[in-house]
């Protein structure tokens, strides 16, 4: 199979629908395990966050974490989820040392939510926002796994590994998982519809404050499950399970890859193993992991050591009122009272900007401007610095303090950007970068004046014209006296003092 | 359920349990087994309205009760050395276990 060339995904989209199923696993952000008092720190140093609960010890007992169930049941009611008025846990049973139970204690038959939805949109093929549903099965409660280091083989995989290492810190943290129904878009759509629908995941987790959402740290992970079919046809291929893909672009090559491989199987005649498949970050490919096996007969059965959880319906509703705005709904809200065109906002939110820019209009900077600083000047020095927007040592507060001082007429958008350089090197406030660095533009038209009349003396061609009506040459004069006054001018003002001089 | 368990069952329970057993122990397990489902299905009957018993619900915990929960507050657990203590191997602090064969 990988001698032969892949089918290009255009090509293969012509002959065969994509179906896709996402599995998104989404760590909490709880203060403590899903079963026990365990701290959840991330990067502390091996098994220093483990107890006899969660190594799975001889007569411990598990007891569930409220703050999770509450996480959980706002998780499905974000997702238009019904809630589930009393659901169990139960053991998958399996042999594999990240768990020392030798089960992992999930839901099985009744998860906590169930039956909801998302809308997503993706831009189609015209160019034109489409929007898709995407409907959700189930998001159920569960717990992660440990840590195993592979010793001994060159490549950190198990292969060739002599032994293995393993840390429970992050055995029993407490997990979300999130499954989609099968989703069957317009073919070509369906990468961009996978990574949509990760996207808009994370951007709910983090408005609803129940994860961190870090892809890069895996405390969100989506598994990719895909399968074609031969166009029109209603009958399921064989899927492939990609796991760990570790962020959106890769959520997007990952199914755009996995078209191209199913495709050039079929279209030889072969058949699509159902297997695990490892996504390659470098090169864009997957590979085969595990295929499906006796193994894979996990005996799932009712937890005797937990009590089921009934969340009381009033309670429910109480969390309802908790939820913040839909991610689609506040971006169409914000698009609308900022008045951003359908670029503008596409930009900003491919920036990550939106957070940003909204905490800026709402210190009370005008729309376009708190556009225009996060993603010209700040989004290039992030860029520069290789750091995200957010990460910028520079609060929506500060460009807000910037803004007012143009305003006001004391710096013009030349000087902002020193202004902006003073406050990201911890120089201080605005106020105080301006006054250390002496950057506040001369209003004193006695000063102005003077440099005005200086231009004028040594451009005589240039006064004559604007003399004679051509009052576009009055640029060159405007240079002439910001350079005179190293930027510190207001531009404005300049040109009107020309313009009484020569008008 | 009670329509027997073949050999062939035990020997794929068996496999999923990782326990070793003899062909001697496949043939005695697999006429045992079957006799422990007919009794298990002697209690499915009593609690099942078709087959002429009582309509009770199936329970997976021994009390009638609900959300047993904890609040998300820290408490401290084992320390390294302790969590390792009863391990037979470790290694940088980790939990040293044999290699991983037949998967990935």
């Amino acid at each position: 199979m990988s001698e032969r060339s892949l089918v290009p995904f255009d090509t293969a989209i012509e002959r065969y629908d994509p179906v896709l199923g996402l599995e998104v696993h989404v760590e909490l952000n709880t203060a403590t395990k899903m079963f026990c008092g365990c701290p959840t720190e991330f990067g502390a140093d091996p098994n220093t966050q483990v107890c006899p609960v969660c190594l799975g010890l001889p007569g411990a007992l598990p007891v569930v974490n409220a703050k999770a169930v509450e996480a959980a049941v706002r998780i499905g009611l974000a997702l238009n989820c019904s809630i589930a008025e009393r659901c169990r846990f139960a053991r998958k049973n399996y042999f594999y040392p990240d768990m020392p139970k030798n089960f992992q204690t999930s839901q099985y038959d009744e998860p906590i939510a169930f039956d909801g939805f998302v809308d997503v949109e993706v831009e189609g093929t015209d160019g034109q926002p489409v929007t898709v549903r995407i409907e959700i099965e189930r998001a159920h409660m569960e717990e992660d796994t440990g840590k195993s280091l592979h010793v001994g083989g060159s490549t950190g995989r198990i292969q060739g590994a002599d032994h293995s290492l393993l840390d429970y810190n992050r055995a029993g943290i407490p997990l979300i998982e999130i499954v989609t129904k099968t989703i069957e878009v317009e073919p070509a759509l369906a990468p961009l519809v996978a990574r949509a629908y990760v996207a808009q995941l994370r951007e709910l987790m983090v408005a609803l404050d129940v994860s961190d959402a870090r892809m890069d740290q895996g405390s969100l992970r989506a598994d990719v499950n895909l399968s074609l079919k031969p166009t029109g046809s209603t009958t399921l291929g064989t899927r492939s399970e990609t796991k760990n893909v570790n962020s959106f672009r890769s959520v997007e090559r990952a199914v755009r890859y996995e078209v191209t491989r199913h495709a050039a199987l079929l279209d030889a005649g072969e058949r699509v193993v159902q297997e695990t498949r490892h996504f390659h970050e470098s090169d864009g490919t997957t590979s085969a992991g595990r295929e499906k096996s006796d193994a894979d007969d996990y005996r799932y059965f009712p937890e005797p050591d937990l009590a089921p959880v009934a969340p009381d319906p009033a309670w429910v509703e109480e969390l309802r009122g908790t939820l913040p705005e839909a991610p689609e709904l506040r971006r169409r809200r914000l698009q609308g009272e900022w008045g951003f065109s359908d670029l503008e906002m596409r930009d900003t939110l491919g920036a990550g900007a939106l957070d940003l820019v909204a905490a800026t209009i709402d210190a009370g900077v005008a729309p376009q401007s708190a556009r225009k600083w996060w993603l010209g000047e700040l989004a290039r020095r992030a860029n520069d610095t290789g750091t995200d927007l957010a990460a910028l040592p520079i609060t929506p507060a500060q460009v807000a303090n910037v803004q007012a001082l143009i305003d006001a007429g004391r710096i013009n958008d030349k000087l902002a950007r020193q202004v902006f350089d003073g406050v990201l090197a911890g120089e201080g406030t605005a106020e105080e970068v301006v006054a250390a660095r002496g950057l506040e533009v001369v209003s004193d038209d006695g000063a102005l004046g003077d440099a005005v009349d200086r231009a004028i003396e040594a451009n005589p061609d240039v006064a004559q014209k604007i003399r004679d009506g051509k009052l576009q040459a009055a640029g060159a004069l405007i240079g002439a006296v910001m350079k005179e006054m190293r930027g510190q001018a207001d531009a404005g003002r300049v040109r009107e003092l020309i313009l009484e001089r020569l008008g | 359920m009670s329509q027997g368990i073949s050999r062939e069952d035990v020997a794929h329970l068996a496999a999923l349990a990782r326990i070793d057993l003899s062909e001697a122990e496949l043939d005695r397990l697999g006429a045992e087994l079957p006799a422990i489902l007919e009794h298990v299905a002697a209690v499915q009957d009593a609690v099942s309205p078709e087959a002429g018993g009582d309509d009770v619900e199936a329970m997976s915990h021994p009390q009638p009760i609900v959300n047993v929960l904890r609040d998300d507050v820290v408490v401290p657990g084992l320390t390294a050395d302790e969590a390792l203590a009863g391990a037979p191997a470790a290694e940088d602090q980790r939990f040293l276990v044999p290699r991983i064969l037949g998967e990935e």
